[in-house]
């Protein structure tokens, strides 16, 4: 049987509460906000690592932006995966859901042979959790989404997922190769190890493809390749509030506030 | 894994879309979900507003009888694709019935609840179709002269709007976060045509396999009228929420920190990554009032907060705030529900 080989998805995000939206011009100010791994990929590296601790292979993170993704890259890279590849090109810019999982999709085809793509619940700055159902279109591969714990039968070639579900759970089984989504917070992501750190900011741990190096179709890529526009930016407010405080002891505030909630209950 | 280039087939575009409203009616168990009413009645109100006929796609084992509801909640004709092999909610059979169906009729727009089925589904039919999808949408219009439907989504954790379009590929694809909008006003004596779509699946060709699944009594917070919810800052002590919650009628929710200790179930934490609830009154007990929190208890007619610290942020978006112990304050609020419903009863 071939060496296991996991892909995982991994996308840099910066940090939610240092992005703010210029009043003036309604456009994202992501300037001095520092970056992160998007959290929920986290959760889907723990998944695919935990997978190679029990059958061995390898671990490959993919991931689509521009060059500064590069350090929390290696560092997650250094929690025991095996090469990064990032994909980067100017042409890349502006892509939605359609364009971003068919630029993961032509990476994915060029990588070698793999049996799993592992992909975070959803990205923090971006669209929500479509990336993993839109790239297993693109493949043709059967998809399990939102699972919190994973099994394979390497003989079967086939992979199992447990799977959340209102009121209870289902567990699903797909032939291999398949594409899955992990819930986010489902795992305790563990931390980069110390010792490979100097290993995996070696140069030759990182390969960068272009739009050309994966024979993207021009017009599939980017903002061009985006039926998706943003039409107006802002930020959100909060719906404005009584705000009144209750005062006294504890019993005296549980009367006022029961008294004030008598027409709602 | 050897697949060869996608071929780069155009879906169908704004040249030659037909100007109807598709909503994907999810159902389980026999009844349609509650986002489906909620969506459907966004939808009528935006069908009536550019008069365009709304429809239904209704998928499943015999899910027929649904079809009236749909038609109650403003559905003017109900598309049905009954077959065995759709009984179990697999997004391969499902994309592909619901693929068949839109690729035929071309509707402008489409939307489905932005639930676990319904993210998956329409993920792959938006790729299948090459179009945009909002995905989790907080708000909808539709434009009458030029046919755009403008989605409005939250980012960046809910601290930035933005406004998604679709100019030119069609169907416009969004799915929309259950809770947001008020389930659909149900008139019966509003009537849908049903249509029956003829189901060509060939089982081979269906990869999901459902190993084993376990539904049982299922709470539903985006339907309580009532939500208390706990924060780390009452330790754990839920049996006070649960004792407090019933005496209002209503349900407990919490904030992520109890649910990752372990003292309740995931699926009652309300906020982001959560539940958003729509109650009439959302009580916040021993949180701070984070944005990812907030968020999920924003539609609240009245929100009400208890915490120790004045300057929590939570008292800035409630409408009842109370500075005390939440250990001392639930405990008074449960003697009083008591000694009232004992007086009612006496
Ligand atoms: C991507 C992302 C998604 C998230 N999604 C969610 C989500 O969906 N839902 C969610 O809730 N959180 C979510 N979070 C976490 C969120 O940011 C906050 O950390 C969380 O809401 C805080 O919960 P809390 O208010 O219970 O705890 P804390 O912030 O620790 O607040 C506890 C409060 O209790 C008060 N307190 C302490 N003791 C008492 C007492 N005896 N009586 C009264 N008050 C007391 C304190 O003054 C304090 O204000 C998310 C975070 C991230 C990064
Ligand atoms: N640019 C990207 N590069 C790599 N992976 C991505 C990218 N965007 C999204 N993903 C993956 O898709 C998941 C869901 O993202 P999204 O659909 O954007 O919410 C993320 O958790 C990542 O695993």
């Amino acid at each position: 049987m071939p060496e296991l080989h996991t892909i995982v998805c991994v996308k840099v995000v910066p940090k939610p509460e240092e992005v703010r939206v210029d009043p003036e011009t309604w456009r994202l100010v992501r300037e001095g906000a520092r970056s992160e791994v998007n959290p929920p990929d986290m959760n889907a590296m723990e998944i695919a690592l935990r997978l190679k601790d029990r059958h061995g292979g390898r671990v490959t993170i993919l991931s689509m932006g521009p060059a500064f993704f590069e350090p929390d890259l290696r560092t997650s890279l250094a929690m025991g995966a095996d090469h990064i590849c990032l994909l980067s090109d100017a042409a890349f810019a502006g892509a939605d859901t359609l364009a971003t999982t068919y630029t993961l999709a032509q990476a994915a085809r060029k990588l070698e042979r793999f049996d799993l793509v592992i992909c975070g619940e959803e990205s923090s700055d971006g669209a929500t959790g479509q990336v993993p159902s839109g790239l297993a279109e693109w493949l043709d591969l059967p998809q399990l989404t939102l699972v919190t714990e994973v099994t394979l039968d390497r003989d079967g070639a086939t992979v199992r997922g447990r799977r959340g579900i209102p009121g209870g759970f289902e567990i699903l089984e797909v032939p291999m190769p398949a594409v899955l989504s992990v819930r986010t917070a489902c795992n305790e992501p563990r931390f980069m190890d110390y010792r490979i750190k100097p290993w995996s900011e070696e140069p030759a741990r990182l390969t960068t493809w272009t739009a050309a190096d994966m024979g993207c179709e021009p017009a599939f890529i980017g903002q061009k390749g985006s039926p998706t526009i943003v039409a107006g930016l802002r930020q959100a407010e909060s719906r404005a509030r009584r705000r009144e405080r209750l005062e006294g002891s504890p019993k005296q505030a549980a009367e006022l506030l029961l008294e004030r909630l008598k027409p709602y209950l | 894994m050897t697949a060869s280039a996608p071929a780069l087939a155009p879906g169908y575009s704004i040249e030659n879309e037909n100007r109807t409203l598709w909503v994907y009616l999810e159902q389980r168990a026999g009844e349609l979900e509650p986002v489906s009413l909620e969506i459907l009645g966004k939808a009528r109100e935006l069908a009536d507003q550019v008069g365009w006929p709304l429809v239904g796609l209704l998928c499943g084992s015999d899910v027929a009888h649904m079809a009236p509801q749909a038609g109650a909640a403003g559905a003017d004709r109900v598309v049905v694709a009954d077959d065995p092999l759709l009984r179990h909610f697999t997004v391969d059979a499902y994309a592909k019935v619901a693929y068949q169906a839109i690729a035929e009729a071309r509707p402008s727009v489409f939307l489905a609840g932005a639930t676990p089925n319904g993210r998956d589904l329409a993920g792959r039919l938006a790729v299948r179709l090459r179009t945009g999808l909002n995905a989790d949408c907080t708000a909808l219009s539709l434009d009458p002269a030029t046919g755009l439907l403008t989605s409005e989504v939250t980012g960046f954790g809910g601290g930035v709007l933005a406004l998604l379009e679709i100019p030119r590929c069609r169907p416009q694809m969004a799915t929309v976060r259950p809770g947001v909008f008020p389930p659909a006003v149900l008139d019966k004596q509003r009537k849908a045509d049903e249509i029956r779509l003829a189901v060509d699946l060939d089982p081979v060709t269906l990869w999901t396999r459902v190993v084993e699944r376990q539904v049982g009594a299922q709470v539903d917070l985006t339907q309580a009228p009532i939500l208390v919810c706990g924060g780390r800052g009452i330790d754990g002590d839920f049996a006070s929420l649960r004792a407090l919650a019933e005496l209002f009628g209503g349900e407990v929710g919490a904030t992520r920190p109890p649910v990752d200790q372990g003292f309740i179930e995931r699926e009652r934490q309300v906020g982001q990554t959560g539940v958003v609830c729509r109650p009439r009154v959302a009580l916040a007990l021993g949180i701070s009032g984070a944005f990812h929190f907030v968020v999920g208890i924003e539609h609240a007619e009245i929100v009400v907060a208890v915490n120790n610290d004045p300057d929590a942020p939570i008292f800035d978006v409630a409408d009842y705030g109370i500075v005390g112990d939440a250990a001392k304050v639930i405990p008074e609020l449960v003697r009083l529900l008591r000694a009232e419903r004992e007086a009612v009863h006496a």
